[in-house]
């Protein structure tokens, strides 16, 4: 069986998929940021996917896509320290990532 | 540059130096102050009889079509009331010298009287009317300085917001006057040869009184009113004519807003004598003299002017015969006196108001410097039941006052005989009415002066101050001595004829000579005989009426409490502005500001507290719903 665009976008879809889900409904601080991590990888993985199939002739563009990711990457990881440092401060402030007792905004 | 220029630059350069700087150097600032004014004399003799020509006059406002110059006319009329605003201002000046010396503020207080000589000058020097109003804004500024120079009382202050209000409310006519002016003739020159050809294009009526002369004048080709078709109709003619005097009732303190006048005997006494007696509350009278070939386009303007005189002058006159504060009492005499001599314009007379004015000038100068000396013996009293017997212990002082009320009541040869029986003689040519209540006003005028007299200087000392007065140093009596001079020879000393002549000059350059001639000769009967005897009978009351009494023996209350025209003023006026005012706070706090602005504001919180309630503090709810939104996006771009 040959594997076409279709496939990996299935991937992704379902990549971000579980991503959302995770974000929506777990309750800890730290997996809903694991979860959008997965849903920037879905991104990520459609990115290399459409770079590699739609772009392989085109000599002027072929891997805008590919390294479109690895930018992703670098500020995901940026924003992995400072989200992370946010939930260390939110922490040491409420003693809990538990997202429903972090309600605030609530009137 | 002409040296007449200095007439308006030397006051004004001494105001400057004393404003920036010298105000901390009393002593400076008088040298300043008294220098710039002897120039100013040494000008206006320069002027009077070295003949300097005219100043050529320069642009100061042009406008399409229409300019309006800084320029002098030097006539008759002016150079007369310029040698008394420069010669009185010398005089007064020199007095305060002696007067202020104790004084803190004196280089302020000297301030003051050079933003008034700068003025002063200016108005009797004008050309035209703006310039004249621009200066009549002056005096009144000084005016307010000066009343208010002992600011930290509260009656001083309160005196000098008064004299400004009731200013400010006249020169809202005087505007009016001017423009109505500028509206029909094109031009606000008061130069007699502008003025003249304004009466060439109509046909004069027939001879008779005053009263019924010219009727109709077409208004000049060049002007506003011709050009958009508007004739010069006696309605709009009057309203020029009453808005012009309505500038003189506010400056002149005529009847309506006379009440500024007696409250401004707050401020310093030379100030009194310069500003409120002598000269500046003359300038209205000068005006009306100055702007008299318009004041005969409207006869019914000419009796309104009349009638308001001669109420100002009978009417200040009852009120002066029970007042008790020495200076209180000139005021009122001073108003009267003003009354006379805008009757007097009223009548057809500007001579004898000129003339008049003059003699006021010297006489009731010397009157309220002479108070002012016994105010400085006494240690500032000036309740006349407080003093008493002064006559030999400041003789000086006693005789000059003597002086200046016998030529203030009239008395042969004084000059105040002269001014009065020509007065008197115009107001007969006009109607028996006006002479008859001027022949009282002459006879209350003798009686309230003897009456003071009398209980201030004759009989016994009163209170223990009144037994030990000091006489006032020389810098203060010299220019006694100099006014009593004056008046007692003011009315021989040709000052009739100059005016007289002046007159005889504008009338016969607008073609108005002949007509105005006065209908009826009094006679010397009439002129003479009665004023004289009034004067005396007036004398001789109040004399044996008040030798050797220790209290008031008239006791008319209306009359003490000037017929209650404060209190009515605070009630209606007064009452009525703050009425308004209140009724604007409750506008501008309930509707403007409650209402309009905070209502805005509660709107705007008002919203903002419904929209709260959808927020849960949810955060997954928060991101569930964002998905939600974006589904729906996408659906709606992709899929329509």
């Amino acid at each position: 069986m040959d594997i076409t665009l279709n496939h990996y976008l299935a991937v992704a879809a379902i990549l971000f998929a579980i991503g959302l889900m995770g974000v929506i409904m777990r309750r800890n601080l730290l997996i809903i940021y694991m979860s959008l991590e997965m849903m920037l990888q879905a991104a990520n993985l459609t990115f290399v996917a459409f770079s590699r199939f739609n772009c392989a002739n085109d000599t002027n563009g072929a891997i805008d896509g590919q390294v479109f990711v690895f930018f992703v990457i670098t500020v995901a990881a940026a924003e992995v320290a400072v989200g992370l440092a946010l939930i260390v401060a939110l922490y040491r402030l409420k003693r809990t990532t538990q997202v429903q007792d972090l309600t605030t905004l609530k009137f | 540059m002409d040296i007449a220029w200095f007439l308006l630059i030397a006051p004004l350069v001494a105001t400057i130096a004393i404003l920036l700087h010298l105000h901390r150097k009393p002593d400076m600032a008088i040298f300043a102050s008294v220098g710039s004014a002897s120039l100013c004399f040494l000008i206006a003799l320069a002027v009077a009889f070295g003949g300097i020509p005219e100043p050529a006059p320069f642009e100061w406002i042009s406008l399409p079509g229409w300019t309006v110059d800084i320029g002098m006319i030097f006539d008759p009329l002016s150079k007369g009331m310029l040698l008394i605003v420069t010669g009185i201002g010398l005089l007064i000046h020199i007095y305060s010298i002696g007067y202020m010396s104790h004084d803190p503020g004196r280089g302020r207080f000297f301030g003051g009287l050079s933003i008034f000589m700068f003025s002063m000058t200016g108005i009797v020097l004008a050309d035209n009317l703006i310039m004249l109003f621009l200066f009549w804004e002056g005096v009144g500024l000084s005016s307010y300085l000066l009343i208010g120079f002992w600011y930290e009382k509260e009656s001083a202050a309160q005196a000098a917001n008064k004299a400004f209000v009731c200013n400010r409310l006249a020169d809202f006519g005087f505007m009016v006057g001017i423009l109505t002016f500028w509206f029909l003739m094109g031009t606000v020159s008061v130069r007699p040869g502008v003025l003249a050809p304004l009466y060439k294009e109509n046909a004069l009526p027939q001879k008779g009184s005053i009263i019924n002369q010219v009727e109709i004048v077409t208004t000049q080709a060049d002007s506003y009113a011709s050009q958009h078709g508007v004739v010069a109709t006696p309605v709009l003619l009057t309203i020029m004519v009453v808005g012009l005097f309505l500038g003189c009732v506010g400056k002149s303190a005529m009847f309506p807003l006379h009440v500024w006048l007696p409250d401004a005997m707050e401020g310093p006494t030379p100030v009194s004598a310069l500003i409120h007696a002598a000269t500046m509350v003359a300038a209205g009278v000068y005006m009306l003299c100055r702007v008299y070939p318009l004041l005969l386009l409207s006869p019914a303007g000419l009796f309104i002017i009349a009638c308001i005189g001669c109420l100002t002058a009978i009417f200040a006159a009852l009120i002066a015969v029970q007042q008790n504060d020495i200076k209180r009492i000139l005021a009122y005499s001073t108003l009267s006196q003003l009354g006379y001599m805008v009757m007097a314009v009223g009548c057809g007379g500007p001579d004898a108001a000129m003339f008049h004015l003059t003699t006021h000038a010297f006489f009731k100068a010397l009157l309220f410097l002479a108070a002012g000396s016994v105010i400085h013996a006494l240690n500032d009293e000036q309740d006349i039941w407080k003093m008493g017997g002064l006559y030999n212990k400041i003789p000086l002082t006693f005789w000059t006052f003597a002086i200046g009320m016998l030529a203030l009541i009239g008395c042969p040869p004084f000059a105040g005989f002269f001014s009065k029986d020509y007065v008197l003689s115009i107001a007969y040519a006009y109607g028996p009415f006006f002479y008859l209540v001027g022949v009282i006003t002459a006879f209350l005028t003798a009686f309230y002066m003897t009456r003071l007299v009398v209980v201030a200087f004759l009989g016994k000392a009163r209170t223990p101050a009144a037994e030990h007065p000091h006489e006032s140093p020389r810098v203060m009596t010299i220019p006694l001595i100099i006014l009593s001079v004056l008046s007692f020879t003011g009315g021989f000393i040709g000052i009739k004829p100059v005016f007289h002549g002046w007159s005889v000059d504008v009338l016969a350059s607008t073609g108005l000579l002949g007509v105005t001639s006065p209908a009826a000769e009094p006679g010397i009967f009439l002129e003479m005989v009665v004023p004289a005897a009034v004067v005396a009978l007036g004398v001789i009351l109040a004399y044996f009426l008040y030798s050797d009494v220790a209290a008031d023996p008239l006791e008319i209350k209306i009359l003490a409490d000037k017929f209650y025209f404060d209190e009515f003023y605070d009630r209606s006026i007064v009452g009525g502005q703050q009425l308004a005012a209140r009724f604007l706070n409750w506008i501008d706090s309930w509707i403007l500001d409650g209402l309009i602005i905070r209502g805005a504001a509660y709107v705007s919180v008002g919203v903002g507290e419904l929209f709260r309630l959808l927020q849960t503090g949810s955060l997954q709810g928060y991101a569930f719903l964002f998905t939600l939104g974006s589904i729906v996006l996408i659906y709606f771009t992709l899929f329509h």
